[in-house]
C-alpha cells in the first residue's frame, strides 16, 4: 500500500511464511489496523467507526427480521406485527433496525460536515468523496426502500409520492415511473422488487466502504491541520502519527458507547419517537394521509424539492424541482473541484467558517421546512435556502479561494499536536 | 469529550424536527401508570380495560392482531390460563378449516371488527400521536410516552353532547378529533360497565382503563422494552467509564503529561 511509511507484518513461523506466501490475508488485516493515524484528530473524526456500526448492525438486525417478513400485499404489515408480537425478542430487532436507521443518517450528516469544514475532499482525496457521497446517495435509496416494506400508510403513499418525481422527467417519465413500480401505481410487483433491492443494495453498500477505507489508507486520513503527514522517512512520519490499534480503535470505541447510551434510551423509551404514527395503518390505495411526509433524512433535500414552484420555459415546476433536488448532492461531490483554496482546514479560514455555519443552519432550516405543509411562507424560504447551498459549494467555495486572507498554517501536525499537549521539558523522545 | 457530547446532541436534535404536527383535535394530558422510562402497565387496569373493551367497544371494532394467549402474559393484563381459555371460550371466531363459527381457544386472535366502519383497534395506541412536544418537537413522548392512549381517552371523555346530520349520517361533537366531528356515537356512559373490583366507573374512569388496554395491545412488549433500555444503558455507561478510563491511560504518554 503506497502512503505513509511504517512498518509492515514480516510472517516469522513456518505458518505464516505458508500463509503469507499463498494469500497475505494477515498482513492485509495488520497494515489496516496498525494504519498511521494522524495523533491530532478530534472527536468529529469518530463518525467512521459509528457509520460502521450502523452498517453491521442494519445487516445482521436486517438479516433477523427478512426470516419473519413477508414482502406481499395482504401480508406484509400483518408479518411485521407478528414479528412484534409474536417472534422471540423481534419487536427488538425491529425497533434497532427502524432506530438504526436513523442513527446511520445522524452519523452520515456528521460525517459529511465534518468533511466540508475541515477539507476533507481536497486533493489527494476526492475519489474518497466521490466514493462516500455513492455510499450516501445508496443509503438514501436503502433507506426509502426499507420504509416501504411495512406497508403502512407512509410506506404505500411516500412510494406512491417518490416514483411519482420520476414521472416528472419529461418524455420518459412516464414510462420510467411504470417500469420502476413494476406496473401502473405502487402494487405488489412494487413491494416485491423494493424488498428485493432493500436486501442488495446494503451489501453494494459494503462493497463501497471497503473501496472508501482503500481509498483514505492510501492518501492517508485527513486531519483538523489540514497539513499532511510527514512521510519522507518512517521516523519522521512517526512524529506525526499514532498507530491505528489500540490509539484510535479505543478512543472510537469510546465514542461509540457514548452514543450508543442515546441510541438504547430511544430504543428502550421512545422507539416511534423517530416515525410517523400514520405507518401503524394498514397501506389504502384509496386514503391518502392529510400529509404524508419523508423521513427525517430526507427533508432537507424534500424541501428543496418543494421549493420550485414555478415553470421555466418549457421545464415544469415538478421536474425542475426533481432537478433541484438531484442537484443539491451532485454540487456537494463537484466541491474537491469548486474549492479554490490553497488551505485545506476551515480551521485556518475566518470568511469560510461563516459561510461553513450558515451552510450548516441551512441545513437545518431547510430540514424544518420539509416536515412542515407547503403553505404561507415555506415554499419561499424553503427556495432562499435552497439558492444557499447551491451558492456555497457553485460561487462561494470558487470565489473566498481566491479572495479570503486566511489565517498561519502549522507546518507539522507535530507542531500543532505539541501546541495543545505542550511537552515536558526535556522530557522529549 | 464535551465536543462528542455536544456534536452528539446537535446531530440528534437534527433528527428530532422531523416530527410533523398533525390533528387540530385538544388532547388531554392523563397520567398513566405505563408513562417514562420507568413505566409499567397495571395489570389490574388492563382487565378492567379488557372488561370494557369486550362489553362496549368489541360490539364494533376488533383487535385483530391480538391474540387470547397473550392476554395470560406478564407485562400484560396476565390473567391465569384458566382466565384466557375461559374468556377465549365466549368469543366466536370464524374457523377457515371449518368453514363456520366456533368458541375461540387462546391460541386464536380476537375477531377483526364487526362494522366495517370501524377500524380496528390492535395499533390504534400507535397509529395517533397526542402529543406534538414544544415546537412540535415531541421530545416530551420520553416521559408522557407517545400520547396514543392519551388521544383515544381524549376522545372517549370528549363528546360536548351536539349532533349534526350530514348526508344521512349523524356526526357526534367531540373536542379532541381532528375536523371537531365524529361519526361514532358516544360510546360509554357512567356505570355502562360494573368492575368486579368496584373501581371508579364514570365515563372519565373507563375511558382511562380502555386506553391503557389499548395501549397495551398496540406495544404488547413495552415492559420488556423498557427493561431492555435501562439493562443496555447502564450497562454502556459501565462500559463507557472503563472505556474512558482507558482511553485516557493510553494516550497520556502520546500526551507527554505523564
Amino acid at each position: 500500500m503506497a502512503g505513509i511509511p511504517h512498518d509492515h507484518y514480516e510472517p516469522k513461523t513456518g505458518v505464516e511464511k505458508w500463509l503469507h506466501e499463498r494469500l497475505p490475508v494477515v498482513s492485509l488485516v495488520y497494515d489496516t489496523l496498525m494504519i498511521p493515524t494522524p495523533k491530532n484528530l478530534n472527536w468529529m473524526w469518530i463518525w467512521g467507526i459509528v457509520l460502521t456500526f450502523c452498517l453491521a448492525l442494519q445487516i445482521i438486525t436486517g438479516i433477523i427480521l427478512v426470516m419473519h417478513y413477508t414482502p406481499h400485499v395482504d401480508l406484509a404489515f400483518d408479518s411485521v406485527e407478528h414479528i412484534m408480537r409474536d417472534v422471540n425478542g423481534g419487536w427488538a430487532f425491529r425497533y434497532l433496525h427502524a432506530n438504526g436507521a436513523s442513527l446511520f443518517f445522524i452519523a452520515v450528516y456528521a460525517h459529511i460536515f465534518r468533511g466540508l469544514y475541515y477539507g476533507s475532499y481536497k486533493s489527494p482525496r476526492e475519489i474518497t468523496w466521490i466514493v462516500g457521497m455513492l455510499i450516501y446517495l445508496m443509503m438514501m435509496a436503502t433507506g426509502f426502500l426499507g420504509y416501504v416494506l411495512p406497508w403502512g400508510q407512509m410506506s404505500f403513499w411516500g412510494a406512491t409520492v417518490i416514483t411519482g418525481l420520476f414521472g416528472a422527467i419529461p418524455g420518459v417519465g412516464g414510462i420510467l415511473q411504470e417500469w420502476l413500480l413494476g406496473g401502473p401505481a405502487v402494487d405488489n410487483a412494487t413491494l416485491n422488487r423494493f424488498f428485493s433491492l432493500h436486501y442488495l443494495l446494503p451489501f453494494v453498500i459494503v462493497g463501497l466502504v471497503a473501496v472508501h477505507i482503500w481509498a483514505f489508507h492510501t492518501t492517508g486520513n485527513n486531519n483538523p491541520t489540514g497539513v499532511e503527514v510527514r512521510r519522507k522517512s518512517k521516523a519522521e512520519a512517526a512524529k506525526d502519527t499514532v498507530p491505528f490499534w489500540p490509539y484510535y480503535v479505543i478512543k472510537d470505541l469510546f465514542a461509540l458507547v457514548v452514543i450508543l447510551v442515546i441510541f438504547m434510551a430511544v430504543v428502550g423509551f421512545m422507539p416511534n419517537y423517530l416515525g410517523h404514527p400514520d405507518n401503524y395503518i394498514p397501506a389504502n390505495a384509496l386514503v391518502t394521509p392529510a400529509h404524508i411526509v419523508p423521513e427525517w433524512y430526507y427533508l432537507p433535500f424534500y424541501a428543496i424539492l418543494r421549493a420550485i414552484t414555478f415553470d421555466v420555459l418549457f421545464l415544469d415546476a415538478k421536474f425542475l424541482g426533481v432537478l433541484a433536488m438531484f442537484g443539491a448532492i451532485a454540487v456537494m461531490a463537484l466541491a474537491p473541484w469548486t474549492d479554490t483554496s490553497p488551505v485545506r482546514s476551515g480551521r485556518y479560514r475566518p470568511m469560510f467558517k461563516i459561510a461553513f455555519w450558515i451552510l450548516g443552519f441551512d441545513f437545518m432550516l431547510l430540514m424544518w421546512c420539509g416536515a412542515q405543509p407547503a403553505e404561507g411562507l415555506i415554499p419561499l424560504i424553503s427556495l432562499l435556502g435552497a439558492i444557499y447551498w447551491f451558492a456555497y459549494f457553485l460561487v462561494i467555495l470558487p470565489v473566498l479561494g481566491w479572495t479570503e486572507k486566511t489565517l498561519p498554517v502549522p507546518e507539522t501536525i507535530e507542531a500543532d499536536f505539541d501546541a495543545h499537549y505542550p511537552p515536558k521539558s526535556g522530557s522529549a523522545k | 469529550m464535551k465536543k462528542l457530547l455536544l456534536s452528539a446532541a446537535v446531530a440528534f436534535s437534527m433528527a428530532t424536527t422531523a416530527i410533523a404536527g398533525g390533528g387540530e383535535g385538544h388532547i388531554e394530558d392523563f397520567d398513566f401508570s405505563f408513562e417514562g422510562p420507568f413505566g409499567k402497565f397495571d395489570q389490574y387496569q388492563l382487565q378492567r380495560g379488557l372488561q370494557v373493551y369486550t362489553e362496549v367497544c368489541s360490539a364494533c371494532h376488533g383487535l385483530r392482531h391480538v391474540a387470547f394467549r397473550t392476554l395470560g402474559d406478564e407485562g400484560g393484563p396476565h390473567l391465569t390460563a384458566d382466565q384466557v381459555k375461559a374468556y377465549a371460550a365466549e368469543i366466536d371466531v370464524y374457523d377457515k378449516e371449518l368453514d363456520e363459527d366456533r368458541s375461540a381457544k387462546p391460541s386464536d386472535k380476537f375477531p377483526a371488527s364487526g362494522l366495517e366502519t370501524a377500524p380496528d383497534l390492535s395499533l390504534m395506541a400507535k397509529a395517533r400521536a397526542g402529543f406534538h412536544g414544544p415546537n412540535g418537537l415531541g421530545i416530551n413522548q420520553i416521559v408522557k410516552g407517545m400520547g396514543g392512549a392519551e388521544y383515544i381517552a381524549s376522545i372517549l371523555t370528549g363528546y360536548t353532547g351536539e349532533e349534526k346530520e350530514e348526508a344521512g349520517t349523524t356526526l357526534y361533537e367531540n373536542k379532541a378529533f381532528p375536523g371537531g366531528w365524529i361519526a361514532m356515537a358516544p360510546p360509554l356512559e357512567d356505570e355502562a360497565v360494573e368492575f368486579a373490583d368496584g373501581h371508579k366507573n364514570d365515563v372519565h374512569h373507563m375511558s382511562e382503563d380502555v386506553s391503557a388496554f389499548l395501549m397495551w395491545t398496540a406495544e404488547p412488549k413495552m415492559m420488556a422494552r423498557q427493561r431492555l433500555g435501562l439493562l443496555s444503558v447502564g450497562m454502556l455507561l459501565l462500559f463507557g467509564v472503563l472505556l474512558y478510563l482507558t482511553n485516557k491511560k493510553l494516550w497520556r504518554d502520546i500526551k507527554r503529561k505523564g
